[in-house]
């Protein structure tokens, strides 16, 4: 049973996938704080702030724990893109990413364990990719990004599972939103479905396993693509 | 923020009873090896002495800490 009065906190929640759990996880009942960069949605409570820096996370949880109560539910979704060959890839484009997605999500995760600990129920839902576990040629830091969330995933799973904790990964496919804004037609007929997934596909496994219906489901990653990486 | 000892036994052995241990069986002598609990309890115990008595115990004296008497003096010590 989800305790009361507690708040879900969605990285990256002013858009595309991010948007979309914001607003499905408040459709079953969480109060939802939004961390972004960009614009907001129709969240309860959402803050601009960079990720990456440690001390706006600090920041960030002590505001959403005083307006909305403790969050036991943390969804690392902020990702972003920054393509080259790896022959290519310089230095920032390296680092800009993995702290993004890696780092912040772990960094994130440190941060809300401390109450979902005490609570004794925790949901975290980290939104990795299909890339990461497949290749994609142009994208090694994006997909060491991604393999390394999933890492992350299971071996934090495993720690706090008998805490009433539960941290899974969602691998979306190839999703209709900003981040695949240009990518090429011929993409979309290599998925079997032989068409992208919408955000609110994706929006809908992280809403289950946020739920407390997914309380025996830990360490997995739920694929969201269409069949792409089957 | 001061602290006396019954006040410190109590949170103490309020925090073991969560994590799982045999009320009968929590004493000063008893080891947390004894009592079951693990790494990831003493850290949510870390927590939790911080929060009531603002004293702060790091990773790296969890690593010392055998004992349930080894941190109730560790808090005796810095409260």
């Amino acid at each position: 049973m989800r305790p009361d009065g507690a708040c879900a906190l969605v990285t990256g929640g002013g858009r595309g996938i991010g948007a979309a759990a914001a607003t499905a996880l408040a459709a079953d009942g969480w109060a939802v704080a939004v961390v972004s960069r960009s614009g907001g949605n129709g969240a309860d409570l959402h803050l601009a702030a960079d990720i990456t820096d440690p001390e706006a996370i600090g920041e960030a949880f002590a505001t959403v724990e005083k307006r909305l109560g403790p969050v036991l539910c943390l969804v690392n979704n902020a990702g972003i893109t920054a393509d080259n060959l790896a022959l290519s890839l310089a230095d920032d484009e390296w680092d800009r990413v993995l702290d993004t997605n890696l780092t912040a999500a772990f960094r994130l995760t440190r941060r809300a364990l401390r109450g979902m600990l005490r609570a004794r129920y925790g949901r975290i839902v980290n939104v990795a990719s299909v890339v990461g576990p497949r290749a994609n040629a142009g994208q090694a830091n994006y997909a060491a990004s991604k393999a390394g969330l999933i890492g992350l995933t299971k071996t934090v799973a495993a720690e706090v599972a008998r805490k009433g904790v539960t941290v899974n990964a969602v691998a979306p496919g190839f999703i209709e939103t900003d981040m695949t804004a240009t990518v090429p037609d011929a993409v979309k007929r290599a998925v079997p479905a032989r068409r992208a997934g919408t955000p609110d596909e994706v929006a809908a496994c992280v809403r289950f396993l946020a739920s407390a219906d997914a309380g025996y489901v830990t360490g997995t990653t739920l694929y969201v693509d269409g069949g792409l990486a089957a | 923020m001061s602290a006396d000892t019954t006040t410190i036994e109590s949170v103490v052995f309020t925090a073991l009873e969560e994590f799982g241990a045999e009320k009968d069986a929590i004493n000063r002598g008893a080891s947390f090896e004894q009592l079951d609990v693990d790494s990831l309890d003493l850290a949510e115990l870390s927590q939790i002495v911080e929060e009531e008595f603002g004293v702060n115990i790091k990773s790296s004296d969890v690593e010392s800490l055998k004992t349930v008497g080894d941190v109730l003096d560790l808090i005796a010590a810095r409260a």
